[in-house]
């Protein structure tokens, strides 16, 4: 009796508590539910419609679209030269930038976790980490500067009797190298630096020079780390289009036709636009293999 | 490892050489705001101000970074109420399918940006145009949102997971409601990841065009899409210059707030 009369004289702020307090699935189902409405019905559900769309056609006269299975869209795709020499050249791209952006990033690395001074590296790792706050489209526009005709990159190469590459195919690896070179980077600076110095030593001692302790120390345990920055290398090189838009003249890769379908016939681009989440879905489980995911 | 002489040479002109790869293309975007002609040939013939002032004075840009900033502020606003609400549901409860809401909060900003913009389109097209909602600043906020949660999510929930829930149970022990254990302590608890989240989220909206493409309206114009517009008028280079040189100064913000934060959570856990 007394508890229920307690109960009657609180404010009802603290009996809502109470209730909330005593049932947990309540609590996790008001948690949830207003993020799984936006993400799994609106979100998924968007992408379900599209992927479901990409086995529509369209009415070659009206460009409507016609709601008929059928999988002419993924017929073309493989078998349409254009096509495929469209998506092997995106794979292409991705991975020069891949590898390019390894190259470069291993001795910046190398630097900043093992040669510099000490005091001195958490600057550096902010020296690294602040051109991933500018803006994307003006670090391409940088590139477009760069590369534009009697541009600096025209200037440089002139004593040497070169000219600069133009806009193109070069020129865009050059820009997506550029604007993914920091995902690269920190992975392998955090690798390094939490690489124990004893097993240096004991290669050292062992009689091994710097280049097969390279080989048989550094570089296995530094492998992963490579392995978790070519996600994001590889999968943002893959998806994009505007960076190919403004540097790369005339190249077309997969994210360009997809954008150039899109308004006459949506189930193509579509099925177009699976070829790259599945390209990346593949990537990701072959580098789940190598345990580069657990270190993301 | 006992690097020779010359390797450690070469290894720091290798990482300063890497170093100008980064910084030369920003720098040249600051220099090349104060340059007197249109065209970005290589020197250029005279440095000027009077290009800043033009920027200044230019509507469009002005326009453009405004709806920028209204469309980050309610994309942030929606994304950590929403990556929070995940955060603590993850990281305080157990339920069936809880490893594939973290998977799916990530989807949105894993999957090529054209990919998640052609579906939110036609998902807007066919169930909001019905409705007499067409495409506008409503749908640019829903679609930035979408992948901002993953932000917010990460920071709170990396945050709850280093605090027990103890300090919540020792409230309530002491009299405390649900919810005013909440306000007195789990908030000021996950305050800081908030605020990184909800800057990392902002920068995130304030950065992105691809979505922006598909779920803006003819009449939406944000700055990325105001600047990709530009680019190419040789008539508007020198605004697109100024407008490029203020976000590469910009971008030094969030660097320093960053620092301040990581600063303060490091004060908070030493208490």
């Amino acid at each position: 009796m007394t508890t229920t009369a307690q109960a009657a004289g609180r404010s009802p702020v603290r009996r809502l508590a109470g209730t909330l307090h005593r049932r947990p699935r309540l609590r996790l189902s008001l948690l949830l539910t207003a993020p799984l409405l936006w993400l799994a019905v609106l979100y998924l559900g968007s992408l379900a419609v599209l992927f479901v769309s990409a086995f529509w056609t369209t009415d070659s006269f009206t460009s409507e679209v016609v709601k008929v299975w059928s999988t002419d869209n993924f017929h073309q795709l493989f078998t349409l030269p254009v096509y495929r020499q469209v998506i092997l050249r995106s794979i292409g791209v991705a991975l020069a930038v891949t590898v390019l952006c390894a190259a470069i990033a291993f001795p910046i690395a190398f630097y900043t976790a093992r040669i510099a001074r000490p005091e001195r590296r958490p600057l550096l790792v902010v020296a690294i980490l602040t051109p991933l706050w500018a803006s994307y489209l003006v670090k391409v526009y940088a590139w477009r500067l760069i590369l534009s005709q009697g541009g600096l990159a025209d200037w440089v190469l002139k004593p040497l009797g070169l000219s600069g590459p133009g806009y193109g195919l070069v020129a865009a690896i050059i820009a997506l190298t550029y604007l993914w070179l920091p995902y690269m980077i920190l992975p392998i600076h955090a690798a390094l630096e939490q690489l124990p110095a004893n097993l240096l030593d004991a290669s050292a001692d062992l009689g091994a020079g710097a280049a097969r302790t390279f080989r048989s120390v550094v570089l296995p345990m530094v492998l992963p780390s490579v392995a978790a920055g070519s996600v994001f290398t590889f999968s943002l090189s893959l998806g994009d289009y505007i960076t190919v838009q403004i540097v790369g003249g005339k190249t077309q890769l997969i994210g360009n036709v997809v954008y150039s379908n899109i308004e006459l016939n949506l189930p193509m681009a579509a099925a177009l636009g699976t070829v790259p989440v599945v390209v990346i879905v593949v990537y990701l489980l072959a580098m789940r293999r190598t345990g580069a995911l657990s270190s993301l | 490892m006992q690097l020779s002489r010359s390797a450690r040479i070469a290894l720091r002109a290798a990482a300063g050489l890497g170093f100008a790869f980064i910084y030369v293309p920003l720098a040249l975007v600051l220099v090349n705001s104060f340059n007197r002609d249109r065209s970005a040939s290589w020197p250029p013939s005279g440095l000027t101000f009077h290009w800043w002032s033009v920027a200044w004075e230019n509507e469009g840009a002005r326009a453009a970074l405004w709806v920028s900033v209204k469309a980050g502020l309610g994309a942030t606003a929606i994304a950590l109420v929403l990556g929070t609400l995940i955060a603590f549901a993850v990281a305080r409860h157990r339920f069936f399918g809880r490893d594939a809401i973290s998977f799916v909060v990530v989807l949105p900003i894993a999957l090529p940006g054209i990919v998640t913009g052609i579906a939110l389109n036609s998902a807007f097209s066919t169930v909001l145009e019905p409705l007499g909602v067409g495409l506008g600043m409503f749908t640019v906020i829903v679609g930035h949102a979408t992948f901002c949660i993953v932000v917010v999510f990460n920071n709170v929930v990396a945050r709850l997971r280093r605090t027990s829930g103890t300090y919540e149970e020792a409230a309530m022990d002491l009299g405390a409601d649900t919810f005013r254990a909440f306000v007195d302590v789990t908030f000021p608890l996950v305050r800081s990841a908030l605020l990184a989240g909800g800057l990392l989220a902002f920068a995130l909206s304030f950065d992105e065009i691809v979505v922006t493409t598909f779920t803006a309206g003819p009449g939406i114009e944000t700055l990325p899409i105001w600047i990709f517009n530009n680019m190419t008028r040789p008539q508007q280079a020198p605004v697109v210059n100024v407008v490029a040189a203020v976000l590469v100064l910009f971008s030094v913000i969030p660097i320093y707030a960053a620092q301040r934060l990581s600063a303060d959570t490091a004060t908070e856990s030493r208490i």
